[in-house]
Formats: structure tokens, C-alpha cells, sequence
């Protein structure tokens, strides 16, 4: 009886962190690409609140929550766009351009919001087909009742939202572009070594372009996820620090695609628990605070940036603008 | 590359910059469905219109000259400190547990002692970022993000845990002793014969803040450190091989820009709120990236810069009143373009300018 109720915990928190994980994993490989081009991408956050927004506002008006999705890639790209002729064309500084779209979605967002809805900056809540709805997979009743595995598959891998699955499709995905493709080659070679590229005849700037414009499409699966399958409508701030989340996987994962699921399973797996477990007893002795398990992906972020568990090297050319030869 | 003249770059770019954000702001207004203009004219009013507007402009503009002036400390090392919010915010403990831990008699002796208090946990929240990128190369961006969430974290442990005010559900400090209560700018007026708002927020902490300006000027330009520091921003390389030691300067450079933001927590904690609660920093430590260049990262700079962003803050509160549809989130909204326009996007105007001044000069010639 004990062991088949910590099962069901486990059970249940591993589903939470397969749901929480997604929002994570999409944006990481936003920046994993951007950065990748030498493009540094602090706007996640920015551009999944945008996308959230417009999904959200998208798919209560057609009441398909398909339609939210692609305007909520529509909005997000038009961010990364704003980024790219920022920190490309410009030769801008790409923090300070990514510090300003994040403070630019959580203005706008709640602007607009309450001038259309007057509610506060929420959206009216989605119901039927404006939001994804659960997908079993075959087989999921029939094998439910096996022991372990059976629960396994049918509550944890079947059962979750269209998004979900895209998600975990895209991870193989961007490592067979990034290390399989001669566009991925290029666009990591844009990230180490610019000039280099220049020098091939292949254009810097469009490649550039391109891996900011992929993050945007990201972002918006990812925004449009939190609208229309995590919650069932946009609120302010939503997004809640996870872009933020993100760029610290991303380190974590030293810019390697399949770390970064980990990373973000991971993280995920840390905001499941301080969402069941707030206070953790360790064995009546101690309790561990929840807002240490809040901060626990940002200390580890830390630590591994300082070098103690092996060392996170950027591409060599990220942040750094590209000025042609003349 | 021909050189704007001076007036060129620190006037007419940023000044045709904040035209441009505005512009920008405008259609935002206009496509809600209010006129921009009249939106302009009520934040004015609102900003400046009466004492009471007046002291919260100076008050929110006291915050931003404490944050921006720590940007730009750090900027002129050629650091990008982003943490600032998180340092504001840490050092708001430094504050409570100063004033709580004696039964201060008059607010000249705690004031000093408070400073102190803000300005080590401001520096101290600085310093494990700057002593990675120093020895370990550790990007500072990065690590001051993420010391704003775990600041932010540690906020929550110890106002839900010891510095929790038992007596309230919120998540708050008990209320500071009136010993340690600043003087408003009411209080100080009053006996000079000058009537001002007594519900304005602004108190003495504006006067640090202009000091702390002064200093800052005095720092960078007028003291050894401060050359060294401009050096080491200039060029790594050459200040290296100058002897001067780039570990020393970036370090003492974060502690400065911390100690700086840190000081927000003597206006809002100590000379507003009286007591510490959660979330008092509410953004003023982006605001500083913001101020910080708009100001060209001077001191004087600083203060117009933060003046603007406070008329800016008031002046957004005071617009809800009179255009409901407008919510107090449109401040954001100028305030992220204003950043956009000057930092991102600043050499969409530079280029043109430039181009223009090397044509006048060709034709002179």
C-alpha cells in the first residue's frame, strides 16, 4: 500500500514534469540556435509572452487553438526580427536589445490586453477547440494495468497535449539540422568563426537572420503552449521567469541539444516538485525551503558557469557583431 | 572614420532616439484609440502639475539615479551589471536588520549606519558574479540574472521565516521605529515657509543620490581608480599591460556598482515603505540600464536621464485617471522602447547623422 501510493506520486510528478518541461525545452533550443549563429538571445522571455498573448487572443477569436499557434509564431517572430535588425543590421548590443522586448512584451501585452478585454491584461478563457486537448496514445487503456510500465505509458507518455509531443520531436530534430545538415554547419560556423564564412561566399548576415528567426518560431510554439494547453488563456506575466529558465539550461547544456532536454527535464522536474512538495522534510531533521528548490536552477547555473562542474564554453562569436571587411 | 562633433552625439542622437521611442509610444496609444497628445499632456500634468506629483517624480527619480548610476559605474569597466535589481533588492535587508537591531534615536545616527547596511548586502550580492567572470571567466550577464532570481528566492525565505512580521499574513518585515524615519521633503520645507505635499514620498534620500552622482564623477574622473577603471573599459589588453590588474577592477568595480544600487533601499525601504516587504524594487533596477543610456553613462547625464524616467513613472500613474483604457503598464511600454531606441537601434540614427556630417564638412571644405 506504501509503495504503490509513492508510486502514484512519482507517477504523478513525472507527468507534471513532462508538462512543465515543454515551455522550457522549446525555448532553450530558441536560443540553442540563436546562440549557436553568435546571436545571444536574452529575449526569450520576452517573445514567449508576446506569443502567449496573441495566441491566446488568436484562438479565442477562431476558436482553433491551431490558428493561436501560428499567431503566436507570428508575434514572436516579429520580436526576433525587431532583435535581429537590432544586433545584425545595426550592430546593436544584443543584451540591452533583448533586455528591451522583454520589457516591451510585459508592457504591451497587458496594455493591449486591457484595452480589448478590461480585464487586468487577461484574455477571455479558451474552452473546446481554442485549447489542445489530451492525446491517448494506442494501446493506453489496454496496457494501463501492467504493473510499472503500464502506468508509466499511459499517464505520463500518452495522455499529453499536441505541443508535447512536437516538443520532444524537435530535439532530435535541431541536433540533425545543426550537425547533420550543411545549413547547420554553416550556421555554427557563423557562431564560431564569422569571418570565415565570409571568406566561403556564404552571407553572414542572412544566416544570422535565419537562426534568429527559427528561435522566434520556437518561442511562439512555446508561448502558444503556456496559452492554449498549459493554461486556458493568456495572464500577465505568465511566462514567470521560465525564458529566464531556459537561457540557464541552455548553458547547463553547454549549447548541445540532447543536454538541453536534460537540462530542462531537469528544471522541469525541480518546478514539479515545488509545486507538490513545497516543503521537502528531509527525514524530520530538516525541511528544505521551497524557495530553495525555486532557486535551485539558477544556483546550478551558477556553479556550473564558475567552472566546478566542467566548463561552459559559448560559441566564440556569440554576442559579438559582424563587421564586413571593406 | 570622421568623428559627430560632441554636441552631436551626446544631444542630437539620443534626443533624435527618444523622439523616435516616443513616436513609437505614440502609435501604441493611438491604437488603443486615445489621442498621444493628450496622453503627453496628462502625464505631464500628472509628472509635474502639483507638489504631490512633483515629490514622486524626484522620489522614483532618486531610485533611478541610484540604479543607473550603477550601470554605468559598471559600464564604464566594460561590464554589463544586470543584476541590479537584485542587488536593490538584497541590500533592502541590509536596511531592515540595521534599523530593527537597535532602538535608534534620531534618524542622523541610523541613516549612516543604514547606508552601510544597504551598501554591503548591494556589493555583496555583486561580488560572487564579479569574482567569477574575474577569476573563472564567468559570463557576468549571465550570473547576474540569475543572482536577481536567487535574490529574489532568499527575499522569500527570510520574509516568510525570521524577518516575517508575526502579527500580518503578508510577507513582510515588522515596521521600523519612528527613530529611524526620514525626513520628507514636507517635513524639511515646512519650517522654511514652502508648502509641499505631505503625501509625497520624497525625503532626503534625493540629496544621497545627488551626491552619490558627485561622487561618481569624482570617482571616474578625478581619482586613480577611476582612470584605471575607464582604462581597463577602453581596452583590457592595453590596462593589463599598463599594470593594471584586471581581477582588482572588477571586482571593486561590481562592489561600487552593487554599494550603488544598494542605495535604492535607503529611499524606498527606509525613507518610504518603513518596514521591508517583498517586491519594493518593481523594476527600478532595469529602469538603471535604461537611465544609464540615456545618460551616456555620466553622472549628470544620469540625473536628466532619471528625472525623465521619473516624470515618466508618475506621469504613467496619473494617466490611468484621466484615460482609463491606458493602463499603468504603457510606462513599460516607453520605457522598453526608450531602451530599444538608444541601445539596440542607436546606430540606425548614428549612421545617418554621421553621413550627414561628413557631407557638411566636404561642402565647407
Amino acid at each position: 500500500m506504501e509503495l504503490t501510493e509513492t508510486f502514484l506520486q512519482l507517477i504523478l510528478t513525472l507527468d507534471m514534469t513532462v508538462r512543465l518541461s515543454v515551455v522550457l525545452i522549446l525555448a532553450c533550443l530558441a536560443g540553442l540556435f540563436s546562440e549557436r549563429a553568435g546571436i545571444v538571445d536574452i529575449g526569450l522571455e520576452g517573445k514567449m509572452l508576446i506569443a502567449a498573448f496573441f495566441s491566446a487572443v488568436a484562438a479565442y477569436h477562431s476558436g482553433n487553438a491551431w490558428i493561436g499557434v501560428l499567431a503566436g509564431i507570428a508575434a514572436s517572430m516579429t520580436f526576433a526580427l525587431i532583435h535581429g535588425i537590432a544586433s545584425i543590421a545595426y550592430r546593436g548590443n544584443q543584451l540591452i536589445s533583448g533586455v528591451a522586448l522583454n520589457f516591451l512584451a510585459s508592457g504591451l501585452t497587458v496594455v493591449i490586453g486591457n484595452a480589448w478585454y478590461k480585464e487586468g491584461g487577461r484574455t477571455p478563457p479558451l474552452a473546446g477547440e481554442a485549447r489542445f486537448s489530451e492525446i491517448t496514445l494506442p494501446f493506453a487503456d489496454l496496457i494501463r494495468d501492467l504493473p510499472v510500465i503500464g502506468p508509466l505509458y499511459a499517464d505520463v507518455i500518452s495522455g499529453q497535449k499536441a505541443i508535447v509531443y512536437l516538443a520532444f520531436l524537435v530535439v532530435p530534430l535541431t541536433w540533425w539540422v545543426l550537425f547533420r545538415t550543411r545549413f547547420g554547419l554553416r550556421l555554427r560556423a557563423v557562431g564560431e568563426n564569422p569571418a570565415s564564412v565570409d571568406t566561403a561566399g556564404i552571407s553572414v548576415n542572412r544566416q544570422r537572420y535565419a537562426a534568429v528567426l527559427i528561435a522566434g518560431v520556437l518561442c511562439g510554439i512555446a508561448g502558444a503552449y503556456l496559452a492554449t494547453s498549459q493554461a486556458a488563456s493568456f495572464g500577465r506575466e505568465m511566462t514567470a521567469g521560465r525564458g529566464y529558465i531556459a537561457l540557464a539550461a541552455l548553458i547547463f547544456a553547454k549549447w548541445r541539444p540532447f543536454y538541453a532536454l536534460m537540462a530542462c527535464l531537469l528544471f522541469g522536474l525541480l518546478e514539479a516538485i515545488s509545486n507538490l512538495y513545497p516543503n521537502i522534510d528531509v527525514f524530520g531533521i530538516f525541511s528544505i525551503p521551497v524557495q530553495f528548490t525555486q532557486a535551485l536552477p539558477y544556483i546550478l547555473t551558477v556553479v556550473i558557469l564558475a567552472g566546478f562542474i566542467g566548463k561552459a564554453i559559448p560559441p566564440k562569436a556569440s554576442g559579438e557583431p559582424y563587421i564586413k571587411e571593406r | 572614420m570622421d568623428k559627430i562633433p560632441r554636441w552631436a552625439d551626446i544631444f542630437l542622437v539620443p534626443f533624435i532616439n527618444l523622439v523616435l521611442a516616443f513616436a513609437a509610444s505614440g502609435l501604441v496609444v493611438l491604437a488603443i484609440g486615445e489621442n498621444p497628445f493628450d496622453a503627453i499632456y496628462y502625464m505631464i500634468r500628472g509628472a509635474l502639475g502639483s507638489t504631490s506629483g512633483l515629490g514622486y517624480t524626484l522620489y522614483y527619480a532618486t531610485n533611478y539615479i541610484f540604479t543607473g548610476l550603477a550601470v554605468a559605474v559598471a559600464f564604464h569597466a566594460r561590464l554589463f551589471n544586470i543584476g541590479g535589481e537584485g542587488q536593490a533588492a538584497v541590500s533592502g535587508i541590509g536596511v531592515a536588520v540595521v534599523v530593527l537591531a537597535f532602538d535608534w534615536p534620531h534618524w542622523a545616527l541610523a541613516l549612516p549606519f543604514a547606508i552601510i547596511g544597504a551598501g554591503v548586502m548591494g556589493a555583496a550580492w555583486a561580488f560572487i558574479p564579479a569574482y567569477l567572470q574575474a577569476k573563472r571567466g564567468s559570463h557576468i550577464v549571465i550570473t547576474t540574472i540569475m543572482f536577481n532570481f536567487i535574490g529574489a528566492a532568499l527575499m522569500g525565505f527570510l520574509l516568510n521565516g525570521i524577518l516575517k512580521n508575526p502579527n500580518t499574513q503578508n510577507a513582510e518585515s515588522i515596521g521600523f521605529g519612528p527613530g529611524a524615519h526620514l525626513p520628507t521633503a514636507h517635513e524639511v520645507l515646512a519650517p522654511l515657509g514652502i508648502a509641499f505635499s505631505k503625501s509625497a514620498p520624497l525625503n532626503i534620500s534625493f540629496l544621497l543620490a545627488l551626491l552619490c552622482a558627485a561622487g561618481v564623477w569624482f570617482l571616474l574622473w578625478r581619482t586613480r581608480l577611476g582612470y584605471q577603471i575607464r582604462a581597463f573599459g577602453q581596452s583590457e589588453a592595453a590596462a593589463k599591460y599598463a599594470g593594471i590588474s584586471s581581477v582588482k577592477i572588477i571586482i571593486l568595480t561590481m562592489l561600487i556598482s552593487g554599494a550603488l544600487a544598494g542605495m535604492l533601499s535607503i529611499n524606498v525601504v527606509m525613507g518610504e515603505q518603513e518596514r521591508l516587504i517583498k517586491e519594493f524594487v518593481e523594476g527600478a533596477g532595469f529602469v538603471g540600464i535604461a537611465v544609464a543610456l540615456m545618460g551616456r553613462s555620466h553622472p549628470f547625464g544620469i540625473v536628466l536621464a532619471a528625472l525623465l524616467f521619473g516624470m515618466l513613472t508618475q506621469g504613467g500613474f496619473e494617466l490611468l485617471w484621466e484615460m482609463p483604457a491606458i493602463s499603468r503598464e504603457m510606462v513599460l511600454v516607453i520605457q522598453a522602447l526608450i531602451i530599444l531606441f538608444t541601445g539596440a537601434l542607436d546606430n540606425m540614427v548614428r549612421d545617418p547623422v554621421e553621413k550627414l556630417f561628413r557631407r557638411i564638412r566636404k561642402g565647407r571644405i
